[in-house]
């Protein structure tokens, strides 16, 4: 049923591969997969060649205020000043990335017994991505596999994840910016968090240190918002594709932001966004940021220190967006980031 | 000298039934003055004395752990390196100079750095202080010479590979006793606070008597370093060495070792048998050598108790790395990542660690074997080590052979597991057939006594 879907993504691996890429793919024979940009809605993709699927909810595109007012309960000095921005529209992962699909990245193994010759022949070599070092450590922590949400990797980690689904499928996935991330975990809603500023309601919606029980929890298993999206509030903290900068909204006081990302240039530090089972209600509020820290990787005894694994970060976690618009291949390029070696800081 | 005791005071003390009696990191002075020991073998180093460091293989834990000891209080600077590789010497020292680009710190001339089988000896003669962070198989051949020599030690885990290579190690502890050195083994378990304050209650008698216990390292396994053309077959083994005997021991013991010797600290002692089953299913390449990718091993010690160990290196499997103490009143759950959870029989609690802001155990182990080193107070881990080393070996004995190994037995045999000469055109242990395939350990078969 998904041979011409997968003999597509084959032919569009090699270009992509080579650079000619530039257009989302028409006539797709797959009815799962939305292939014109004016057919906009929730689709799934399953990662060629494997069982292994994941859903997208379409966000319109539109303006909203970024950050938190100063009279917000518990807000920090980096949500502010809050400022307007404009959003292109995108499609969001329904869920949290779980182990079922980044484990098919991890470990080659997986992938190829997943996939039968020929669709490894059509898909082409994974090798095109590089895949992460096998981490010596258990990284699910014990906390669970099958629907849980993939935990303890890196910024460079989670977008080489995105990388690599990238050129499996054809279509351009990447972590959400910082401002896509609050623009779809707000849904419209202005208050501290999506259904409101009362913490006590948060026990329908997000998994915090009060609920969890110390660990995370199989996706979705909450309610979600009002845009369809679950677990933007809590379960695991989740990368954006930006560098912390506490002072980075400064410069938008006055103006419309388009599209806004600091692209990372640092190790450290990076955001992260919902909080997680680890937290106090405060730190899942939707203007709430979140950065990277070394302390992360205390219990790595390597030097350098892995470029893909935290030992120490089992609350955080990621999901993927795909613009719309699909940019060219040499815009796509501009997304990926390489590995900074890490000496331990 | 206020630091040594603040640490000390974090970690528990002799108890009255004896527990932490395997740790020597944890004896009290009173032995130390009983022993005869050499005056001129010790030197004696004040608060503004240097310790100078030699690093004995360069790969990326040993770099982490000489990062880790020149980050201990006090003066103290890496003058000399040695690896049989000298690429991988240089991103040492790379790393190293990045971290401390002080040369108070940091300063190993080109002189002194050495490449080689025998770059060790020149390494050792030039430092106080010895890094050992080879792979495994040398570690007996290095710990000798560096206690010979008079210098105080921190060896990785495990202390070798055979049973020849950790009576070496036994040996050589009894010597560094005399000589009053200061060991620390890279089994940092000992030296996390989860374990530490966990295992506090246990000696507190909270879960009774340990009658059962269970430990697990289930994960995907390692990194692979296929073969390059041009390498000889010595080459090629000491770079992908994870997957050779003579050098890693396997899996068991390589890694699950860490497992394994919390359930003998917790017991206070070894086993006296093994048997068990294992095998190869999903990491059978010509790339994985010889090792095994799953054991399942019961042990027995004198008291009965039986501990059963499972380790498997497969992707896509159930991961767990734990350990579990049943006793008469209760139950124990440990891991590295900081959990440590005491209950009754009944699932109430009696203990939960908090381990969020605890030290890095791997720096721990430095301060301590510094501050040892500086207020002549006694550590040295050797002798649970080779005997957590040759615990793992006798399980892995009882997985190759499928038989009943005894303890004494396994200690005591005469075949070693190590090349006859170690030179790149030196013949290996064991060699590729014409498929580049490797012999396999074969249950029934393979004889490992």
């Amino acid at each position: 049923m998904n041979l011409n879907k997968i003999i597509v993504s084959g032919a569009l691996l090699s270009l992509f591969t080579a650079g000619f890429i530039n257009k989302p793919q028409p006539n797709h024979s797959s009815a799962s997969a939305p292939l014109q940009e004016e057919k906009f809605d929730a689709y799934k993709e399953v990662i060629p060649g494997t069982k292994v699927s994941f859903e997208l909810v379409p966000i319109k595109g539109g303006e909203f205020m970024m950050g938190s007012p100063a009279t917000e309960a518990k807000r920090k000095s980096d949500e502010g000043p809050q400022h307007k921005v404009k959003i292109e529209p995108f499609w969001m992962g329904k869920y949290e990335v779980t182990w079922d699909e980044f484990e098919i990245f991890v470990y080659k193994e997986i992938e190829k017994q997943s996939m039968n010759a020929s669709s490894m022949a059509a898909t082409g070599p994974s090798d095109a991505v590089s895949r992460p070092s096998p981490p010596y450590l258990d990284m699910t922590f014990g906390m669970g596999k099958s629907s849980f949400p993939a935990i303890n990797m890196t910024q460079f980690g989670a977008l080489t994840y995105c990388k690599w689904l990238t050129a499996k499928t054809g279509h351009f996935y990447r972590l959400p910016t910082e401002a896509e991330w609050e623009y779809a975990c707000r849904a419209g809603a202005t208050t501290a968090y999506s259904f409101g500023d009362d913490p006590a309601k948060l026990d329908e919606y997000g998994w915090n240190y009060n609920n969890s029980n110390a660990g995370t929890k199989k996706v979705g298993s909450k309610k979600p918002n009002a845009w369809g999206l679950y677990d933007m509030h809590g379960n695991v903290a989740e990368w954006t594709l930006d560098q912390y900068d506490p002072n980075f909204y400064a410069q938008f006081a006055k103006n419309t932001a388009t599209n806004p990302w600091l692209k990372p240039t640092k190790l450290y530090a990076h955001t992260l966004r919902g909080g997680s089972w680890d937290d106090d209600p405060d730190a899942l509020r939707s203007a709430a940021r979140q950065f990277s820290k070394p302390v992360w990787k205390q219990r790595d005894p390597q030097i350098p220190k892995s470029q893909w694994w935290f030992t120490d970060a089992p609350f955080i976690g990621f999901r993927v967006v795909r613009p719309l618009k699909q940019p060219s291949a040499e815009e796509i390029a501009k997304y990926w980031s390489e590995p900074i070696k890490d000496y331990g800081s | 000298m206020s630091e040594e005791k603040d640490n000390q005071s974090s970690f528990p003390h002799l108890s009255r039934r004896g527990f932490f009696k395997g740790s020597a990191a944890l004896l009290g002075g009173a032995l130390i003055s009983q022993i005869p020991f050499e005056t001129n073998a010790y030197a004696r180093y004040g608060a503004d004395d240097t310790l100078k460091v030699a690093l004995i293989g360069c790969g990326g834990r040993g770099t982490g752990a000489a990062i880790q000891a020149l980050s201990t209080q006090g003066k103290v600077k890496l003058v000399a390196m040695a690896d049989a590789f000298r690429d991988r010497l240089d991103e040492s020292a790379t790393a190293i100079g990045t971290k401390f680009p002080d040369k108070n710190r940091f300063d190993v001339p080109e002189k002194n750095k050495f490449v080689g089988f025998d770059a060790y000896k020149k390494a050792i003669q030039l430092a106080d202080v010895v890094i050992l962070a080879t792979p495994p198989g040398f570690r007996p051949i290095h710990f000798e010479e560096a206690v010979n020599a008079g210098k105080h030690i921190f060896a990785e885990k495990p202390m070798a590979t055979d049973a020849p290579g950790v009576r070496r190690v036994l040996a050589a502890a009894e010597v560094a006793k005399k000589k009053n050195l200061k060991v620390v083994v890279g089994l940092q378990r000992r030296y996390q606070n989860a374990y530490l304050e966990t295992l506090k209650r246990v000696n507190d008698g909270s879960i009774g008597d340990i009658v059962s216990a269970q430990a697990y390292w289930h994960n995907a396994g390692v990194w692979v370093r296929p073969r390059k053309p041009g390498q000889t077959e010595m080459e090629y083994q000491m770079r992908n060495w994870y997957y050779f005997n003579w050098l890693c021991g396997d899996h068991i013991l390589e890694q699950h070792i860490h497992n394994i010797d919390v359930i003998n600290w917790a017991k206070n002692a070894y086993p006296v048998s093994a048997q068990g089953m294992g095998g190869r299913q999903v990491r059978n390449g010509k790339d994985h050598g010889e090792i095994y990718d799953h054991h399942y091993v019961e042990f027995t010690y004198a008291d009965g108790t039986i501990f059963n160990s499972q380790c498997r290196h497969q992707p896509g499997t159930m991961n767990r790395v734990e350990e579990v103490l049943v006793g008469t009143k209760g139950r124990v759950t440990l891991s590295g990542d900081g959990k440590g959870i005491v209950t009754d029989l009944k699932g109430n609690s009696i203990y939960n660690h908090r381990s969020k802001n605890d030290p890095d155990p791997y720096q721990t182990e430095h301060d301590r074997l510094f501050a040892a080193i500086r207020n002549n107070t006694p550590v040295n881990d050797a002798e649970y080590g080779a005997k957590s080393t040759m615990t793992a070996i006798l399980g892995r004995n009882a997985t190759y052979s499928g038989q009943v190994i005894k303890w004494d037995d396994a200690l005591n045999t005469q075949l070693s597991i190590m090349p006859e000469k170690f030179a790149w055109d030196a013949p290996t242990p064991t060699k590729p057939d014409a498929n580049g395939f490797y012999p396999i350990p074969t249950p029934g078969v393979t004889r490992v006594i």
